[in-house]
């Protein structure tokens, strides 16, 4: 290998990593989800009773400058066996095929592809939901608020709960079991820059 | 008297179905099921509601003559009864509220939580609801027992004046008791 090729190649490398270096500049840095107090919840109707459950264990990608909100991302992943209910006998039915299928699909994912900011302190994330291997596309509005030293990233939305085949065979009777389930959301997050 | 009978009804049809349902396995049909079982539950509550007041407000018949000691035993039982009409739907309406199932009458009217979800208050009410609701199916055991004893064994009449007027035929005409 001539000198000229070795130093070509040097400067291609160099440049490639000087690159790399501002990519990372331009993305936030990561905040931490802190689990005390943050919660994932949702609330489901059977025969007009709302029954919440929530689940006990997540957890959360967070790269967000709120004043350059385009420049980050947001995703989260949720253990599907770990949604709890008032009663043992919902813990024990939900994780079932007819249901979330926690073998089969462990874990339910958000991952966002755009967020724009919609107001002071609100943004609007869109992104993909998949859950028991569906995926759709759906825009979460995201209320943030400073609590302490941390970001609470808080807010809720509906999604039909047989777009992603939860309630089958019998339980997909919506006069039962109502097709709308209200997420709710609230997410403490440590480092993130302020708003 | 038009009370008692409907009353009789209702608390029969649930004792039956809280019994049967509880077997099933997790269902629509299941779901159903629990929640006529709830309707009923607060619809005899709150029936049992006007019926003590009327009880309180109107004087019951006398007694038909018996010996002292069933007298006795039939103001116990009539007093039990009237105590668990209240304690065996409270009990099941608390359950059903701790184990995170707040009650909606007929799928409409939501009712009001006195108890707010809670796993291990939901997990001693569960059983305390099932007692009463034996010890209800035992004190109307007794009721009928007695009731029949009063028509075959002592011919008294006692039966015919819970029975509607125009079938009362030629029983003593008695003020009726709700």
């Amino acid at each position: 290998m001539s000198s000229r090729t070795l130093f070509a190649l040097s400067t291609l490398v160099l440049a490639l990593a000087g690159a790399g270096t501002q990519l990372a500049f331009a993305q936030p840095k990561p905040a931490q989800l802190q689990p005390a107090g943050s919660e994932i919840a949702f609330t489901t109707r059977q025969m007009g009773v709302p029954v919440e459950g929530q689940f006990g264990k997540f957890s959360a990608q967070v790269a967000l400058d709120p004043r350059k909100p385009e420049t980050g991302s947001v995703s989260l992943s949720i253990d599907t066996a770990s949604a709890r209910f008032g009663s043992a006998e919902l813990d024990a039915e939900v994780p079932k095929p007819t249901w979330l299928h926690a073998a089969g699909f462990p874990q339910a994912t958000f991952q966002s592809s755009r967020i724009q900011a919609a107001g002071p302190g609100r943004f609007e994330v869109a992104g993909k939901l998949s859950i028991k291997g569906s995926t759709r596309d759906i825009v979460v509005p995201v209320q943030l608020a400073p609590v302490g030293a941390n970001q609470v990233a808080s807010g809720s939305f509906t999604i039909k709960r047989l777009d992603f085949r939860v309630g089958e065979a019998e339980w997909a009777d919506t006069s039962m079991l109502a097709n709308d389930v209200v997420v709710r959301f609230k997410l403490v997050l440590a480092g993130l820059p302020p708003l | 008297m038009a009370l008692h009978w409907l009353l009789a009804l209702m608390i029969l049809g649930s004792l039956g179905v809280g019994l049967y349902m509880t077997g099933l396995p997790f269902s629509p049909a299941r779901l159903k099921l629990y929640n006529w079982h709830k309707w009923a539950g607060v619809t005899i509550l709150v029936l049992s509601a006007l019926r003590l007041l009327w009880r309180l407000t109107h004087r019951p018949p006398a007694d038909v003559p018996m010996p002292a000691w069933q007298q006795r035993a039939s103001h116990a039982a009539h007093a039990a009864l009237y105590a668990l009409f209240f304690a065996v739907p409270l009990a099941g309406w608390a359950y059903s509220s701790a184990a995170g199932f707040p009650v909606v009458l007929f799928g409409v009217l939501p009712l009001p939580d006195f108890v707010g979800p809670d796993r291990a208050l939901s997990e001693s009410l569960k059983p305390l609801h099932q007692w009463l609701a034996y010890a209800l199916a035992a004190v109307i055991t007794l009721h009928i027992a007695a009731a029949l004893k009063h028509h075959f064994i002592d011919r008294d009449g006692l039966l015919l004046r819970m029975m509607p007027a125009r079938r009362r035929g030629a029983a003593p005409v008695q003020p009726t008791r709700s």
